[in-house]
C-alpha cells in the first residue's frame, strides 16, 4: 500500500520495495499480464526528494512517459517514444516517486475488458479465466495482485471505475478539469480524466494531492485551488444526504451486486447519514450518447495515426497506400469500429441525427444530476452490472460489451468525479464495487464517505491467491 | 439503417481487408439500431452540450521559448531525412 511505502522509503529508502515488487512481478505476470513494458534495467530510482520517497507507481501505457515506449497497446505506436513527460508524470516524478512500469489497457482505452490490447489480455487476479474490466484493466490487477503499490489510469466512460471493481480496488475518475491531461493520448477530450488506482481511499487521497491541480499546457484544466484530500479522511458521515438513484437498480442488474450496495446504504445509514431515492431519468440513454459523442471524438482524435510521424508504418506505394495501409494494419477491430462509428455520425447528412442530437441529451444526463445534487450530497450506486466476466464472453458481441458501462458513463457525460470501491464479494469469490458520485470539484466528499464506509467493512484487507 | 461501409472506410482513411468489411457492417448497423431510441427523446428545447466546463477560450502570451524535442521527436520517426519527415510523393507525375 502507498501509505506505507512511504513511510518505510522514508525511513530506509525505497530499495527494498522496488525490489520485492519486480520480484513480484517476475512471479506472477506470466499469468496476469497487468504491464506491457516491465524492465527493471530500464527502472531510473528518484533522486528527487518529496512526500512519494522514491516509492514506485505504474502508469497505464497511453500516459506518456520520457524516453519509454508509449503504445497505447496498439500496434500503430510501435516503437513511439514521447519526448516528454506528461504533467501526471513529472508531477509524480517531483513529488518523488519512481516510475516502475507501464500498464496493460485496452486498445486505445477502447473496451471494458482489456482483451483489445495488442499485447494480449490483462488478466483478473482474482479468477484468471476472468477479465479484469476495462479499459484501464492494467493498472487495476497489478495493484490487485501486488504487482504496483499504486497505479494512474483514465477514464472516458468507466475506465478507471469497471476495472477498479472488477479487481477489488480503488479507483476514482476526478472532475472533469481536476487533472491535467497534457500527455495522455487523447480518446473522447470532452470525457477523458486521468486518476489514481489504488488499494486504499487514503492512498488515493494521497496521489490526488500529487496529481491535481492547474496547467497551462492542458486549457481544460481547471485553475482552482487544490486541497489537502487527506484531510477529508476520518470526517465520518453524520448528516450527509446519500441518494440511491432509482434507475440504477433495475432489471439486470445482479442480484448479489444489488444487495451489496443496498446494505453499504444500510451501513452508511447506521454510521448516521441520511439515505433517500432519487431519480436520473435520462440515465438509459447514457450509452447511445456516449457512442455517438465519444466515438465522433475519438475518430477525430486518431485521424493522426497515419505513418508519418510515429510509431508504426506499413509497406507502401503511393502516400494513399501509406495512409490507408498504415492505419488497416495498425488499428485492431474495436479501433476500427469506433473510427467508422465516429467519422459516420460526423459526415455530411448525419451530424444533426446524430451528433447534434448526442450532444442535446447529453444536456439532458448533465441536468438530472444537477438537479439530484439539490437533493443530496452524494449518489450511491452500482459500479457494473455483473461480476467480472468470462475472457471472450462479450468479445464477439460489440453492443453488450458496451453494456457493461451503463452504471459509469453518465458520470463522464457531467464530468462529475466518481470512485469505486470495493463493496464485498461475491458467494464464489469474486469482488463487487460500489461508486461514490459527488458535485463538480467535490471529490472531497467522496473520500470523507468513502473512508468511513471502508474503515467499517474492510474489504481491502482480502487479497486475491495468485 | 445500412451502413455505407465503402464510403465510410474511404473517408476515415481505412482500407478494410474484404473479411473485414461484413463483421465491422453487420456490428456498426446493430450500434446504431441501438442509438436510435435518442430519437425518442425531445429535444427541442434543449442546447447542445459541446463541452461540461463552459470555458471560454484561454490564451497565452505569445512568446518564443527555449524547445529541444526536435531531434528527439524525429529520432523516433518512421521515415525522415535531415530535419523532416520523410513522405512519399505528394503529387504524382502524369
Amino acid at each position: 500500500m502507498l501509505k506505507e511505502s512511504i513511510r518505510l522509503a522514508a525511513r530506509e529508502g525505497a530499495e527494498r520495495i522496488i525490489e520485492s515488487l519486480t520480484q513480484r512481478v517476475r512471479e506472477v505476470d506470466s499469468r496476469v499480464n497487468a504491464y506491457v513494458q516491465f524492465d527493471p534495467k530500464k527502472i531510473q530510482r528518484s533522486q528527487t526528494k518529496g512526500p512519494l520517497a522514491g516509492v514506485p507507481v505504474s502508469v497505464k501505457d497511453n500516459i506518456c512517459t520520457r524516453g519509454w515506449e508509449t503504445t497505447c497497446a496498439s500496434k500503430i505506436l510501435e516503437g513511439f517514444i514521447p519526448p516528454y513527460d506528461a504533467t501526471v508524470v513529472e508531477k509524480l516524478r517531483q513529488a518523488g516517486a519512481t516510475i516502475f512500469g507501464k500498464c496493460n489497457m485496452d486498445e486505445f482505452a477502447f473496451g471494458s475488458s482489456c482483451e483489445t490490447s495488442a499485447y494480449g489480455p490483462t488478466r483478473n487476479p482474482w479468477d484468471l479465466n476472468r477479465v479484469p474490466g476495462g479499459s484501464s484493466g492494467g493498472s487495476a490487477a497489478a495493484v490487485a495482485a501486488g504487482e504496483a503499490v499504486a497505479a494512474l489510469g483514465s477514464d472516458t466512460g468507466g475506465s478507471i471505475r469497471l476495472p477498479a471493481a472488477f479487481c477489488g480496488v480503488v479507483g476514482l475518475k476526478p472532475t472533469y478539469g481536476r487533472v491535467s491531461r497534457y500527455g495522455l493520448v487523447a480518446f473522447g477530450s470532452s470525457f477523458d480524466q486521468i486518476g489514481p488506482i489504488t488499494k486504499t481511499v487514503e492512498d488515493s487521497a494521497l496521489l490526488m494531492n500529487v496529481i491535481a491541480g492547474h496547467d497551462e499546457r492542458d486549457s481544460t484544466s481547471a485553475d482552482l485551488p487544490v486541497p489537502d484530500y487527506t484531510k477529508a479522511l476520518g470526517r465520518g458521515v453524520k448528516g450527509l444526504r446519500i441518494g440511491l438513484p432509482r434507475e440504477f437498480f433495475v432489471k439486470g442488474l445482479d442480484p448479489e451486486i444489488e444487495k451489496s450496495v443496498r446494505e453499504a446504504a444500510r451501513i452508511y445509514q447506521k454510521m448516521g447519514a441520511v439515505i433517500k431515492e432519487v431519480n436520473l431519468p435520462h440515465t438509459k440513454y447514457s450509452v447511445a450518447v456516449y457512442y455517438i459523442v465519444a466515438v465522433a471524438e475519438a475518430s477525430s482524435n486518431l485521424g493522426r495515426f497515419d505513418g508519418v510521424q510515429y510509431g508504426f508504418r506499413a509497406a507502401h506505394g503511393n502516400l494513399r497506400d501509406l495512409y490507408f495501409e498504415t492505419r488497416d494494419q495498425g488499428f485492431g477491430e474495436e479501433a476500427k469500429r469506433r473510427i467508422l462509428l465516429g467519422t459516420f455520425v460526423l459526415s455530411a447528412g448525419y451530424y444533426e441525427a446524430y451528433y447534434l442530437k448526442g450532444q442535446k441529451v447529453r444536456t439532458l444526463i448533465r441536468e438530472d444530476y444537477t438537479k439530484a445534487f439539490d437533493e443530496v450530497d452524494l449518489l450511491l450506486t452500482p459500479v457494473s452490472p455483473t461480476p467480472p466476466f468470462k475472457l471472450g464472453e462479450k468479445l464477439t458481441d460489440p453492443l453488450t460489451m458496451y453494456l457493461s458501462d451503463i452504471f459509469t458513463i453518465s458520470v463522464n457525460l457531467a464530468g462529475v468525479p466518481a470512485m469505486a470501491l470495493p463493496s464485498g464479494f461475491t458467494k464464489s469469490g469474486l469482488p463487487i464495487g460500489m461508486q461514490l458520485i459527488a458535485r463538480p470539484f467535490q471529490e472531497e466528499t467522496i473520500f470523507q464517505a468513502a473512508h468511513a464506509y471502508e474503515q467499517e467493512t474492510k474489504w481491502f484487507k482480502q487479497n486475491p491467491k495468485l | 439503417m445500412p451502413f455505407e461501409i465503402e464510403q465510410i472506410a474511404e473517408l476515415a482513411r481505412l482500407s478494410l481487408k474484404p473479411e473485414e468489411k461484413a463483421k465491422l457492417k453487420k456490428d456498426l448497423e446493430s450500434i446504431l439500431a441501438y442509438v436510435d431510441e435518442l430519437k425518442k427523446v425531445d429535444t427541442e428545447k434543449v442546447e447542445p452540450t459541446s463541452h461540461v466546463l463552459n470555458l471560454e477560450n484561454i490564451f497565452r502570451k505569445d512568446e518564443v521559448r527555449p524547445s529541444s524535442v526536435r531531434d528527439e521527436t524525429l529520432k523516433h520517426a518512421p521515415s525522415r531525412e535531415g530535419n523532416f519527415f520523410k513522405v512519399p510523393k505528394v503529387i504524382d507525375q502524369e
